[in-house]
């Protein structure tokens, strides 16, 4: 097929590798875009009986045939960014401790426990929650002082179940994706960023943030790989979560997340629109996770060439590091 | 002997980088007396029995073939090598008469008077002025704003930067060049006022003239500043020291006067190496 006529010769086997390779890129794109045509078409009674009104309602009454995506919007988006408000600390921590002060001896044994958090499956951390968790986090709320509850965030009976619980149980199922990247992101920080810091007369911990800093777009696509994880995280929160449909602020308050609700009534949902309504959740769920990480690619993205640092710092929400 | 090295100790005699003339010990005081000094990456033994003494206000350059030690031995003077895990020091170090392996002693102040420049420009990836202005706050030393700024042009002044960067003092650092980048790293390295510059072959991955223009500064900062350099490059090491130390194995061979150490060596060993016979 190729002949001499060509000025460079192409190899037949890198020809196949080639077209090989294409095809696979090709058809991620593929399924991505059957997956968003399928949504839609399963979806289209609800889009057309509802149009917009269905990202703004609030009520979810199967019944009546009323439909609304809002308070599961809310419940996902709410319980997601209380995890990473959690887990992200806490994965850093981990990371830091790991990459820079640990010991050699330690070093392993810790990355393997980590991991290993990101092994169980989500139906154990759901059943750990319910029978640990849950109790728990009720005492908790029993004890809550009076005046605390004066605040809208710690309103409410004290049930147990509800945000609180599933935002501990999904910011424990974050840490080990957010702290194995942030390690890994570290750990390709070169030593002479370290050096230079060092030989500046930094302190140990002044070093670190230095190597934070030069680290920042890859810190920044850990937590939002976290937050992906988050965002679809389906059993676990189901089991703690209370499934309630309704906007509160309470962290005490019983909620509802998009893929709880598909979970828990796709099979139940005997009229055709309320079928539809709920494969339009998931339609939603998707446009919301695409979006997320859209904004975040461009946040990285923006980074990567941005001219001023403060910015990124407050981004990075890590103390300025020349504030010694 | 061989004639380019000549040239360059010539050039040196004549004067014709600027800056002042200094010529072995003589006028100047002892900066830096190391005694008895052995170093160990866990087992290995990396230096032998250093004994060496550094005059203040001087260029002293250590030259050796790969692996000597002489970076190591760099690398002990400001103990950058204490974050090295399983490394071990023996023997003593003073700079200005006090041990700086000492157990009262603060390494991160010691840091702050032993300055370093590393052999690959490390700047961060900030903008330029903020390349400076981090050891600056770092040791508080930045003081109002007017006053940063004029540390900052200061620093870029010395390290004669300034003029390349002025106008895009707020772009990052990351976009100068690899000459620009290394001049940076120098003026950020003065910024905090040390008293030592320790430079691990500043030059080595710069173009002639880039390293020509390095040479230059390092001839314009000996008048503050107790400069040890380390060096393959042994025209280089004849051009800017005034004394030189010849490593070998982890042994200090040799040490004295540049223009001695070149062209009358004691050592068979430091005669063979600087005539190229091998290393």
């Amino acid at each position: 097929m190729i002949s001499s006529r060509h000025t460079t010769k192409i190899r037949p086997d890198e020809i196949i590798f080639r077209a090989g390779t294409g095809v696979f890129a090709v058809l991620i794109i593929g399924v991505v875009a059957a997956i968003a045509f399928e949504l839609y078409r399963q979806s289209k009674l609800s889009i057309y009986h509802f149009g917009w009104q269905f990202w703004q309602t609030d009520s979810w009454d199967p019944v009546a045939g009323e439909f609304g995506a809002r308070p599961f919007i809310w419940g996902t988006l709410y319980s997601s960014i209380l995890a990473l408000i959690i887990s992200t600390p806490i994965a850093l921590g981990i990371a830091i401790f790991i990459s820079e002060l640990a010991p050699g001896r330690l070093r392993l044994p810790l990355v393997f426990l980590t991991e290993l958090l990101a092994a169980i499956p989500s139906i154990v951390y759901g059943v750990w929650g319910i029978f640990v968790l849950v109790p728990f986090v009720r005492q908790l709320e029993v004890n809550t002082p009076e005046w605390l509850k004066v605040l809208p965030v710690f309103k409410g009976p004290p049930l147990g179940v509800g945000m609180l619980s599933a935002a501990i149980v999904l910011s424990i199922m974050v840490i080990p994706f957010t702290s194995s990247i942030a390690r890994e992101v570290l750990k390709a920080v070169p030593q002479a960023q370290r050096e230079a810091a060092y030989a500046l007369g930094a302190t140990r911990w002044e070093a670190i943030r230095m190597a934070l800093f030069y680290a920042r777009t890859g810190i920044i696509g850990a937590v939002m790989l976290g937050l992906g994880r988050a965002l679809g995280e389906t059993m676990a929160v189901t089991m703690v979560i209370g499934n309630t449909p309704q906007i509160a602020a309470s962290l005490y308050a019983p909620q509802y997340t998009m893929a709880a609700v598909i979970a828990n009534e796709f099979s139940e949902a005997a009229q055709e629109l309320y079928l539809h309504a709920l494969v339009e959740i998931g339609l939603v769920l998707f446009i919301i996770t695409l979006v997320i990480n859209m904004m975040s690619r461009g946040l990285i993205w923006s980074l990567g060439r941005q001219k001023n640092p403060r910015r990124a710092r407050r981004i990075l929400s890590t103390p300025a590091p020349e504030s010694a | 002997m061989v004639p380019d090295m000549r040239a360059a100790l010539a050039a040196r005699a004549e004067g014709r980088m600027g800056g002042a003339r200094g010529n072995g010990t003589a006028g100047s005081t002892d900066k830096i007396i190391v005694r008895d000094l052995n170093f160990y990456y866990g087992t290995k033994r990396a230096l032998e029995n250093i004994n060496v003494t550094i005059p203040a206000r001087r260029v002293t350059a250590f030259i050796g073939p790969s692996g000597c030690g002489k970076s190591t031995f760099l690398r002990t003077l400001n103990r950058m090598n204490d974050i090295i895990t399983g490394s071990r020091v023996e023997g003593e170090i003073r700079i200005d008469g006090r041990d700086i392996y000492d157990r009262g002693t603060d390494v991160v102040a010691l840091r702050r008077r032993v300055g370093m420049v590393f052999q690959k420009s490390n700047p961060f990836p900030k903008s330029i002025f903020e390349n400076i202005a981090y050891g600056l706050r770092l040791n508080g030393m930045a003081g109002s704003r007017s006053e940063l700024a004029g540390r900052v042009e200061q620093s870029l002044e010395a390290a004669a930067i300034w003029d390349e960067v002025k106008d895009r003092l707020h772009e990052s650092a990351l976009a100068l060049s690899g000459g620009q980048q290394q001049r940076l790293c120098i003026a950020r390295a003065l910024a905090i006022a040390p008293e030592v510059l320790l430079m691990d072959e500043p030059a080595s991955a710069l173009d002639p003239i880039a390293t020509q223009r390095i040479e230059e500064l390092i001839y314009q900062l000996k008048a503050n500043y107790t400069i040890v350099i380390v060096t393959h490059n042994m025209q280089q090491a004849a051009r800017v020291s005034d004394n030189t130390a010849f490593f070998w194995l982890g042994r200090l061979v040799e040490f004295g006067p540049t223009d001695r150490i070149f062209t009358n060596p004691a050592e068979k060993l430091t005669e063979d190496y600087v005539t190229g016979r091998f290393g």
